[in-house]
């Protein structure tokens, strides 16, 4: 047997006197595919980054080895790393936005990794990145590679990244998170395309990610890491439908999937919620014409039940939002909230009107003031309100924080004292506080780990349950609305493209760009089976 | 990006226009009547008046206004009160000592700065990094005046190394020129030096931690490229702009420092003009001084865009 | 229900930690030592000074330091210099105190409003930009003109100076915390403007405006110091470090002391503002920890 491309042993890393990895183990021979899934904290990324002995800050690889080819490289110099480094690994991080120097045309970043590695003659290096970014696929790439970051979309960009990683043929890629922070539908062509290019090249892929079905849509082999730790490795499929630890179980069980039991689809009794033919126009700065955000939308929301809008970025989905909230106001259309109009409403009416509505946004760290107490955030729409006194508020707090299951000590905390799935249940508890006809939750848990995630889905709809709660659910993922929402909406650049019962819309899609949708929800295939 | 030069041309005319203004009332709410002062204070009733209706002092402020204008636009200011002498004279022979003096502390302030900036940026945590941010605290802590004083008593008046006072043009005799500059552009220029060691520390740290940095060390790039390509060049375009802002300091500086190096420069104009009162003087000046100000940073501002890629297209970054 | 597999929460206080992570800093505990003796002579220099700061003996001129009774020496009219130190310092942190006071109370609504406000944006910035266009020496000179010299003019033109400053501090904090989610969240309590910019913007903004207060502080001490040196500010015989230094360099040759205490007596006052702030920047910004 030949040896691994790259053998992992009983890998620690620290971070000052914090350990970050634990004694991680993995192996990878030419051309596999091998995947590390673990939630925020479990040190994927870290195991990843110490290969190529780019540790950010005071990370110092601590004990056990890196074999590259038989090679150690755990306390290998700098020299021999810059060789390693896009050469022989490539890297593709995880954030588009910020992993392009803001200053320097696109194409001469490519260039600088050919340059670096003396891959091609100074002169050529242009002409052969013009050539690599075609292939990663960018149209007209001569013209686009003249162009600054700032002129690509975040997609765009990612290909950028990929072409940079992949341009001097390295044996091996690391693919940090590339996609999760772009859109369903464009992370699957991406990833179809990085699939192919690695192909063709007979690269060996390290593809780190929080996401298990992605994981396994990807890798022939997923590791799974928590709190520094290997839990399980082995084949995706295996790992992924007959998980053996009971970590791995959880997180299995937590991913939002295609399937398990929906919503029966019958009609509401009576409507919340009303929207008819909602219309958002904004002035486009500058140019004098006008941008369509929002487009011809109608819908309802039923008492007790759940209506979901799904769709990527600029569908439209969180302007929607904010209209109904009152954060903007409609050009045109209808809003009637219990059979009362709310649209173009001022002065108390208005002020009537939002204390039927609260809002939950999407993230738990920015929705709440870090300057205020739990109590003091809790009871803030109390107090603007003017409910109650003192007393009766404080008490008010304690039953709010156990509703959320949240301990009745928590009050005197302050935001950055708590944990991320606690934040929102804080935010969920504040919008409950007016005993609200409607929540307004705007992706309320696509900032959390899978575990919380599904701990706050369970909450919302228990909450639903015990309340009568109704809610407006707004989120990109059409797994997530599957276990909660009654009525779907499909959203795409300001219309809706198809809307009805959960059931009809995810089992029986009648539209192109929702089966769109539906397939590239990662683990899709893998789940199905 | 058009758009964007002109929406900025078209703000610093209104606060040039703004800035007159104020110079304009500012100098008629000064305590005494010009006229009297001009005429003498023994002087009867009708020359004071013939006085007054010579410097156009009888006619309403709107009048005036446009009239101070029109001439200021004309390099004409009047004459100084006190001597005769034209004051677009006075300043002609006064301004170019101050531009020099200001360059030369503003290029010790970039140089020195720069440097120290990118040595406590490169060498973080350890003694390189101390020393540097030493010399930036003190720079900034200790007055600069002080040091003059003390530069001229143990430099010059003691060691002789330097000149203790006097001007020579650096265009007629460039090297004695650049000699009797050096001790008072190092002196001016360290506080701004200070200030420029500090952005561009913050904004080489910045860069060299942020995200696209590792990502370029991934590619196989080394420390050495890193820091120059990217750190350098990203705090270059914050150095730019602070060049600007500093501008005001450095002219309140150089006040100072002309004074303590008997330097005849507009700042000595400046004080001389307060204390004698001689009002069309301190118009003049003033007028002058916050003019320059304002184009040099439109100036800046119009650069900024060239350093600047993402200025080029949207007109607003950062 | 549990709440499992989540990072334990961090179990100290926003507000304790702030000074435990000035107290870490030596740096800023070497500053905040310096600013506590530094205020404490200014705020006691009724009580710690020998002499009055204007008492001359003119038999006792240009005494050096050590001497019995002028521990620091005394000036060409036989002035105790420790006397007059100490005021001058007084002299200083009043001025300094009353500029940074002036900032804020302009400075800060200012920062709010065009932040909030775009239409007022726009207006307030041109009149920033006009009043970064006077610097502050030009201002202290017109207002010298106008009203004579005198501590509430310098302290007026120095404020003056660093309303831009402050107002810009203030405003991009306003712009950065009015898109925040839990202002938004506000908006949907139908919270007014005043309670938002009041409660939600104006707490969450004072750090950096305290940070700022720090870095007028300094900036503000040595501008007095400039405009009394060259006459412009606190007019003699009251005491000013500035106006000692004038006065010490027309004697400088003789005795070079009267010319150092002052110029050190302000090193000291400026360099415990800038530790001070520089180690509070540290610890107030989360990012700032290494």
């Amino acid at each position: 047997m030949t040896e691994p491309l790259l053998e992992v042993r009983d890998l620690e890393v620290a971070f000052g006197a914090t350990a970050a990895v634990r004694g991680a183990s993995l192996s990878l021979n030419a051309g596999d595919r091998v995947a590390i899934v673990g939630q925020s904290g479990s040190g994927k990324s870290t195991t990843a980054h110490a290969i190529i002995g780019l540790l950010p800050g005071s990370g110092r690889v601590t004990g056990g080895s890196i074999r590259w080819r038989g090679e150690e490289l755990a306390h290998a110099g700098e020299k021999r790393l810059r060789r390693l480094r896009g050469r022989e690994v490539g890297l593709v991080p995880q954030d588009p936005m910020s992993n392009l120097n803001p200053v320097a045309r696109v194409g001469r970043q490519v260039a600088e990794t050919l340059v670096a590695h003396r891959m091609c003659p100074r002169r050529e290096a242009w002409a052969r990145a013009v050539e690599l970014l075609g292939q990663a696929g960018i149209p007209e790439p001569a013209r686009r590679a003249r162009q600054y970051p700032h002129e690509f979309s975040g997609g765009m960009r990612q290909r950028v990244l990929i072409a940079i990683g992949l341009a001097c043929r390295p044996d091996l890629l690391i693919a940090d998170e590339p996609t999760s922070a772009l859109d369903v539908t464009v992370q699957r062509q991406i990833l179809d395309h990085l699939e192919k290019l690695t192909r063709d090249l007979g690269t060996a892929l390290l593809f780190v990610t929080h996401d298990l079905g992605l994981a396994a849509d990807r890798a022939d082999r997923v590791v799974v890491m928590s709190e520094g730790r290997v839990v399980e490795t082995g084949p995706a499929r295996d790992v992924l439908n007959a998980p053996q630890e009971p970590y791995t179980k959880r997180l299995v069980a937590a991913a939002p999937s295609l399937t398990g039991p929906m919503h029966e689809s019958e009609p509401a009794s009576d409507v919340v919620l009303e929207v008819s033919h909602v219309v958002k126009d904004y002035r486009v700065r500058g140019r004098g014409g006008t941008l369509r955000a929002v487009d011809d939308v109608s819908f309802t929301v039923g008492h007790g039940r759940t209506t979901a809008i799904v769709g990527e970025s600029g569908s439209g989905k969180t302007t929607t939002a904010h209209l109904i909230l009152g954060l903007a106001e409609a050009t045109s259309g209808t809003i009637q909230l219990d059979g009362a109009e709310v649209a173009g409403l001022r002065g108390a009416k208005l002020r009537a009107a939002r204390r039927a509505m609260q809002p939950v946004f999407q993230d738990p760290y920015a929705s709440l003031d870090p300057m205020w107490t739990v109590e003091r955030i809790v009871t803030e729409p109390l107090r603007t309100f003017g409910d109650g006194d003192r007393a009766s508020r404080r008490r008010h707090v304690a039953e709010l924080l156990d509703q959320v299951a949240l301990p009745a000590a928590l009050a005197q905390r302050y935001p950055n004292e708590l944990s991320g799935g606690q934040r929102q249940r804080v935010a969920i508890a504040r919008a409950l506080a007016l005993r609200p006809s409607l929540v307004v939750c705007d992706e309320p848990v696509s900032a959390l780990d899978v575990l919380v995630q599904d701990q706050i889905l369970g909450l919302l709809s228990s909450l639903q349950e015990e309340l009568g709660l109704s809610y407006l659910f707004i989120s990109h993922d059409l797994a997530v609305v599957r276990s909660l929402a009654h009525e779907v909406l499909v959203m795409r650049a300001g219309r809706v493209v198809e809307q009805g019962p959960v059931g009809q819309v995810l089992s029986a899609p009648a539209d192109d760009y929702t089966r769109q949708l539906l397939a590239a929800v990662p683990g899709a295939a893998t789940f199905m089976q | 990006m058009v758009r964007y030069l002109f929406h900025r041309l078209w703000q610093s005319v209104v606060t040039l226009v703004l800035a007159s203004i104020v110079v304009f009332i500012g100098v008629r709410a000064l305590p005494g009547d010009p006229a009297i002062a001009m005429a003498g204070e023994e002087a009867d009733p009708a020359a004071v008046e013939a006085v007054r209706q010579q410097l156009g002092l009888d006619q309403p402020l709107p009048v005036q206004y446009f009239k101070f204008v029109g001439h200021a636009l004309s390099g004409d200011f009047g004459k100084s009160v006190r001597t005769g002498t034209p004051v677009s004279e006075m300043i002609g022979a006064t301004l170019p000592v101050t531009v020099q003096l200001a360059v030369f502390a503003m290029l010790v302030a970039v140089i020195v700065g720069m440097l120290a900036g990118v040595v406590a940026a490169v060498f973080r945590g350890r003694w390189p990094e101390w020393g540097a941010n030493g010399f930036s605290l003190l720079a900034l802590s200790v007055p600069t005046f002080w040091l003059g004083i003390l530069a001229v008593l143990y430099l010059s008046v003691q060691l002789r190394w330097f000149p203790a006072s006097g001007y020579v043009s650096p265009f007629q005799h460039p090297l004695r020129g650049i000699y009797y500059l050096a001790l008072p552009a190092i002196i001016l220029g360290l506080t701004h030096a200070a200030v420029v060691q500090r952005q561009t520390r913050s904004s080489m740290v910045e860069t060299l931690t942020a995200d696209f940095v590792r990502t370029a060390r991934a590619k196989g790039l080394g420390r050495g490229a890193v820091i120059f390509r990217f750190g350098l060049r990203n705090s270059l375009i914050v150095v730019t702009t602070i060049v600007g802002l500093q501008l005001g300091g450095l002219i309140a500086g150089a006040v100072v420092t002309e004074r303590i190096f008997s330097l005849p420069g507009i700042g000595k104009l400046t004080l001389d003009s307060v204390f004698t009162r001689d009002y069309p003087v301190i118009q003049a000046v003033v007028l002058v001084i916050t003019t320059a100000y304002i184009v040099i940073n439109l100036l800046v501002d119009f650069l900024y865009t060239v350093i600047d890629p993402r200025m080029r297209i949207s007109g607003r970054a950062r | 229900m549990t709440i499992a597999a989540e990072t334990p929460a961090p179990s100290a206080r926003v507000h304790g930690r702030v000074g435990r992570r000035l107290l870490r800093n030596p740096l800023g505990v070497i500053g905040g030592a310096l600013l506590l003796i530094v205020l404490v002579a200014g705020v006691f220099a009724p009580l710690l000074a020998p002499y009055a700061p204007t008492e001359v003996h003119f038999q006792t001129p240009f005494q050096q330091p050590g001497t019995v009774g002028f521990a620091l020496g005394t000036d060409d009219l036989g002035r105790d210099i420790l006397s007059r130190v100490l005021y001058g310092t007084r002299a200083s942190l009043e001025v300094g105190a009353l500029s940074v006071v002036f900032a804020v109370i302009v400075g800060v609504p200012l920062g709010l409003l065009s932040g909030y406000w775009r239409p007022l944006d726009a207006l307030i910035s041109r009149l920033a930009d006009l009043m970064l266009a006077f610097p502050f020496l030009i201002l202290a000179v017109g207002l010298a003109a106008i009203n004579g010299g005198g501590l509430a003019n310098a302290a007026i033109a120095l404020g003056i100076a660093q309303i831009p400053a402050m107002t810009r501090v203030v405003r991009a904090d306003t712009l950065r915390l009015k898109e925040t989610d839990f202002v938004l969240a506000a908006h949907t309590m139908h919270a007014g403007a005043r309670r938002i910019l009041g409660q939600h913007v104006l707490p969450n903004a004072a750090s950096a405006i305290i940070v700022q207060a720090t870095v007028i502080m300094p900036v503000a001490v040595i501008g007095e110091a400039v405009l009394s040196f060259l006459g412009l500010g606190i007019q003699p015989p009251a005491p000013s470090l500035g106006i000692m230094l004038s006065d010490a360099q027309q004697y400088l040759f003789r005795t070079p002391w009267p010319g150092i205490f002052p110029g050190v007596a302000l090193a000291l006052i400026c360099l415990g503002f800038n530790l001070f702030g520089d180690a509070l920047r540290d610890a107030l910004d989360p990012k700032s920890t290494r």
